[in-house]
């Protein structure tokens, strides 16, 4: 491995600093689970490595009348751990719950999951239905960047020379609300998706109509997909299955897969629109339990 | 960047309930640190790339992939390896119940499946046997079909109070 100095920072500008001195030579390490496999694997060359860890606010994860605060580098453990997230979260939690096994767990992150930019990511298309903002530090201030405009390509995000993410921050679900995230993967546990997807929806007080609804793909695309026109094409609708039925063939159509060893575009395009059905099917029960 | 210009770093921490002192260049891993520098190589080196659970330890009472865990991110840290399993009075009863259900042929994958059984029975003492598989799917055996691993973890976990 490129030998490379380490850096525990505890405030945010110490590690703005790092990042300014020493550009893309840097990167910020919080539960390694990603950066470690790809430097020792050759992906790239580090000079410095800049332990966040010791960051209070990257760290944090709290709730307030607004909504919840989600640490940059919180492990997933603590999410699904937090019993009060768990039922206010449930797509996060979703997500939070499948990266991994448990060993990973313990040190991955949603931060390090977002800014690792793999279209593949099992929480960014969740984060994106439950309307999370990230955060950003860097030399000139904050900045706030909706979830799903922060990758940019695979590997790339908006992220500029001297920023790294601080956190996130997800507004507190409406009543009526609910969310759920699947993936395909050919086993049970520990693989990467084939096709991801998220669903959220808000219900009116009937519980029978949806006024909202938000769909995000992942692994169909060079980045996770915030598949408007499928999620608009329910608000007012009832929650019926064909209602459900016509998203999923319009989250469909938002899909742009490629081919590779994981699957082939029609087993791709054909995972969404089942995953769709079922994540969204999902999201409207758990909006109808209170 | 050569070698040399990285500063070495100091580390304190606790492995087994040792206190060490420690000196690390900062990209040696964990793992790297306890089987070359603390001289345990109890803990085994799989995949070095976090698929395989073989180099899981217990680090501040989580298990983790030691492979993925730089050895300077200890400081201040409690370490437990598969070394601090046994008593002098014998051997844990996980220990014990792998051997009886012969749940090993190679042994390569067999300390980290003992450290992340061990975490999950001090947390859930009767853990569902779809419990146990699911905690132990971060540790891979290419030996044993897993049924005699999920047995000993049963078994272990039957064996209740008793347990060192």
């Amino acid at each position: 491995m490129h030998p490379f100095r380490y850096v525990r920072a505890t405030t945010v500008d110490e590690v703005v600093s790092v990042l300014s001195e020493y550009g893309p030579r840097a990167r910020c390490l919080a539960g390694g689970t990603d950066i470690l496999a790809q430097v020792r694997a050759g992906g790239y060359e580090l000079d410095a490595i800049v332990d966040i860890k010791g960051v209070p606010d990257v760290m944090r994860m709290d709730q307030d009348g607004h909504g919840l605060h989600i640490g940059a580098a919180v492990p997933c453990y603590r999410l699904y751990e937090d019993e009060q997230v768990c039922s206010d979260y449930p797509g996060i939690i979703d997500a939070a719950s499948m990266i991994g096994g448990i060993q990973i767990q313990s040190r991955a992150s949603l931060g390090g999951n977002l800014c690792n930019a793999s279209p593949s990511a099992d929480s960014v298309a969740p984060l994106i239905v439950h309307h999370t903002t990230a955060i950003i530090a860097g030399p000139d201030g904050t900045r706030q960047v909706p979830v799903e405009a922060f990758c940019t390509s695979p590997g790339q995000t908006v992220l500029e020379r001297g920023e790294f993410l601080v956190g996130f921050r997800i507004p507190k679900p409406l009543a009526w609300f609910g969310a759920a995230y699947q993936r395909f993967i050919p086993r049970n546990e520990m693989d990467i998706a084939v096709v991801g997807v998220g669903s959220s929806v808000v219900l009116d007080a009937s519980g029978e109509r949806v006024q909202s609804a938000r769909i995000a793909l992942a692994a169909v695309g060079p980045t996770p997909i915030l598949a408007t026109e499928a999620g608009a094409s329910l608000a007012g609708q009832e929650a019926t299955p064909e209602a459900i039925s016509a998203a999923a063939k319009l989250a469909r159509e938002a899909a742009s897969p490629i081919i590779d060893m994981r699957g082939t575009v029609e087993h791709r395009r054909h995972l969404v629109e089942v995953l769709t059905v079922r994540t969204l099917k999902k999201a409207v029960q758990r909006a109808r339990e209170v | 960047m050569v070698l040399d210009e990285v500063a070495k770093v100091r580390v304190s921490t606790m492995i087994n309930g040792a206190p060490m002192e420690l000196l690390l260049a900062p990209y040696q891993s964990l793992l790297g640190t306890l089987r070359d520098t603390v001289g345990l190589t109890g803990t085994k080196e799989g995949c070095n790339d976090g698929n395989c659970g073989a180099c899981t330890v217990n680090l501040d009472g989580r298990i983790v992939d030691s492979c993925m865990v730089l050895g300077v991110e200890a400081d201040g840290k409690r370490v437990e390896t598969i070394e601090g399993m046994a008593t002098p009075e014998g051997l844990h009863s996980l220990q014990q119940a792998f051997l009886e259900e012969a749940a090993l042929q190679c042994g390569v994958c067999t300390p980290g499946f003992l450290v992340s059984a061990k975490a999950l029975l001090d947390k859930e003492p009767r853990p569902s046997e779809a419990r146990i598989r699911l905690w132990l799917a971060g540790n891979l055996c290419r030996c044993t079909g897993y049924d005699k691993i999920v047995r000993a973890v049963q078994r272990a976990s039957e064996a209740g109070p008793e347990r060192s």
